[in-house]
């Protein structure tokens, strides 16, 4: 008996050290061990920091509107890179803001930083609360299908209303905005602007960062994989989803708003399906489900697409299609999976208590 | 009064009757083997009482409510688990977050967002690990795991809610002889604060781990009582001879 015993604890044995070997093997595969993530984001935050002081002008004015574009990007990829949410529609509330901020400024005269940029977010969150309650806060799931095609209905009937409706200035939208105000200060264009921007941009990445590498990032990390098996456990799956996307709408609200005043203007596309689209592809193409995938993704699209439309006038949208494409055929989990293995994009959550390694024997 | 009891389960999908007045009882830290040939509705038995399918007819009752409408989170959090037949486990997440996931199910939405549960779970997704044999691989991808050692993760996380009734569907699904003598030994020490469901093949298995059995045959129960009433059982000796 003892004998069986020992021949048992001699395969366990056997085993430990086959999958001791497997594991270290893993790890050398997808790069774990090495933290890469880290210093992507330092390479980028330090080139954003340094960016206006190289670029020319003109070059400044269009980083701020990237810098924009990737605080919209970070929206969507909260929504469908963390909590596995289609949504095709979320121009609706990055332009609802845009139009809402645009009206304070012309009807009411309010400038001021500090109103315009609340007020936009929260024009953000309400209607993302209001539209992610009716498409998600169901008794059981909704389809991914339902959710996606919602999303997107509610961006094309935006569109529509806007076009139609003269007081939001129909097809030419609301020209002309004021500019943002701080005090006497006008914030225009330009590097203060710049700044200001990607200071909002880093402020926002860290609330998500610290987000969706907690606890609760875990949870969505279960709901992004598997909802059924999360909610056997006895999760709100819905209640989780309708939380992310109400933060992923004040987040596009919060972009939508400095676009408008950053452009000057605001008009119907900005809440339409084509925006809706492009903030697809910049998170898709930077890589979904991690924050610095949605920020490379929104700064190349747009930083090639320039540099496209200078050099090949005419075929420039083809190459972009076709360069997209080729990401999508061969890197579906975005750029960003060039330089970071799978064990690191997905992460680990909470904070990590002390005796951590040690404790496995 | 006991703890599950599911009466006069009907289902029916399009023309195809899967169950037709099934019946299930499991009384307190009980272990209850539901058998039968294949297609007999063992699994959508199991679905129905999981909240995983809504019978077409019948009523399901846990702790003495009605729980027929329930929606599975609900069930969940009235202290019913299930593990699914096919492994269900998170493959790009470590063992620890596995587990942690269902351990931290039923924390606040506060204390998920500032991690204030983490600390506190730590001990207790070390003792599981530990538990299920699987403390040494702790942090590598779930995706890692043999099969056999999937179904022992997914045990664990069934049983992190400290449920009242473990469901369990094909346990011992594609495991070695070793695996599965195994499985009965982790299984054997719930008994203490839980019951347990089990559809399985393996009737050695079953007869080894459960007090009582149901026997399912065409969507009707055939008959249920002790393991050696069953044994003696002279329609069920048939069934399982007809399929031999």
């Amino acid at each position: 008996m003892s004998g069986v015993r020992e021949a048992i604890a001699g395969d366990e044995a056997d085993d430990a050290m086959a999958e001791r070997v497997a594991a270290g093997r893993a790890r050398k595969q997808t790069g774990a061990g090495r933290k890469v993530l880290p210093i992507v984001e330092g390479v980028v935050l330090v080139a954003a920091l340094l960016a206006p002081l190289v670029l020319q002008d003109y070059l400044t004015v269009f980083a701020t509107r990237v810098i924009i574009l990737a605080l919209f990007a970070l929206s969507f990829d909260l929504v469908w890179g963390y909590a596995g949410i289609m949504s095709f529609g979320q121009a609706l509330f990055f332009g609802s803001a845009g139009y809402g901020v645009a009206l304070l400024a012309r009807d009411l005269d309010i400038t001021n930083m500090f109103l315009v940029l609340p007020a936009g977010t929260l024009i953000g969150l309400t209607f993302a609360l209001l539209l992610g309650g009716f498409l998600l806060l169901g008794r059981h799931p909704s389809s991914v299908i339902f959710v996606s095609l919602g999303t997107l209905t509610g961006s094309y009937a935006a569109d529509r209303l806007a076009r139609g409706w003269y007081y939001l200035g129909g097809q030419n939208g609301i020209p002309s905005i004021a500019p943002m105000s701080l005090g006497s200060y006008e914030l225009s264009e330009g590097p203060a602007f710049y700044y200001l921007v990607l200071g909002i941009l880093v402020v926002v990445y860290l609330l998500c960062r610290f987000l969706v590498r907690s606890q609760f990032g875990l949870a969505l990390a279960g709901l992004r994989e598997n909802e059924q098996r999360i909610a056997f456990f006895g999760y709100k799956a819905q209640h989780l989803k309708a939380i992310v996307f109400t933060i992923g709408g004040a987040i596009a609200g919060l972009a939508g708003s400095l676009y408008a005043f950053h452009e000057g203007f605001v008009w119907p596309n900005m809440v339409g399906v084509v925006v809706s689209t492009q903030v697809v592809l910049y998170v898709l193409f930077g890589g979904s489900g991690t924050l610095i995938g949605a920020v490379i993704g929104a700064v190349i699209v747009e930083g090639v697409s320039f540099w496209l439309s200078d050099n090949y006038r005419d075929i420039w949208p083809i190459i972009l299609g076709l360069l997209l494409l080729l990401v999508i055929l061969f890197r579906p989990l975005g750029l960003i999976s060039f330089v970071l293995g799978e064990r690191e994009r997905v992460g680990s959550f909470g904070a990590k208590p002390k005796e951590k390694r040690n404790a496995a024997p | 009064m006991p703890l599950l009891e599911a009466s006069g389960i009907s289902k029916v999908f399009g023309k195809l009757t899967a169950l037709d007045g099934a019946a299930l009882s499991v009384g307190e830290n009980e272990f209850h083997g539901l058998i039968g040939p294949n297609g007999s509705g063992k699994s959508t038995l199991m679905k129905c009482v999981a909240g995983a399918e809504v019978p077409t007819q019948g009523k399901v009752s846990f702790v003495n409510t009605d729980i027929t409408a329930l929606t599975p989170t609900e069930r969940a959090r009235a202290g019913m688990s299930l593990k699914f037949q096919i492994t269900s486990v998170l493959p790009s997440l470590t063992l620890y977050d596995n587990i942690l996931l269902a351990l931290q199910a039923q924390s606040s939405l506060f204390d998920l967002v500032f991690s204030r549960t983490r600390r506190l779970l730590h001990d207790q997704v070390m003792t599981m690990l530990t538990q299920f044999r699987l403390a040494n691989r702790a942090f590598d991808a779930a995706a890692a795991l043999s099969h056999g050692q999937q179904q022992w993760l997914e045990i664990a996380m069934a049983l992190a809610g400290k449920p009242k009734l473990l469901l369990l569907d094909e346990p011992t699904g594609g495991m070695s002889l070793e695996e599965r003598r195994v499985t009965g030994e982790l299984l054997e020490p719930i008994k203490q604060h839980c019951s347990l469901v089990i559809v399985e093949h393996d009737l050695d298995f079953i007869r080894d781990i459960c007090d009582r059995l149901t026997v399912l045959d065409q969507g009707r129960v055939l008959a249920s009582g002790t393991v050696s009433e069953i044994q003696a059982n002279k329609a069920v000796q048939e069934i399982y001879l007809r399929r031999a």
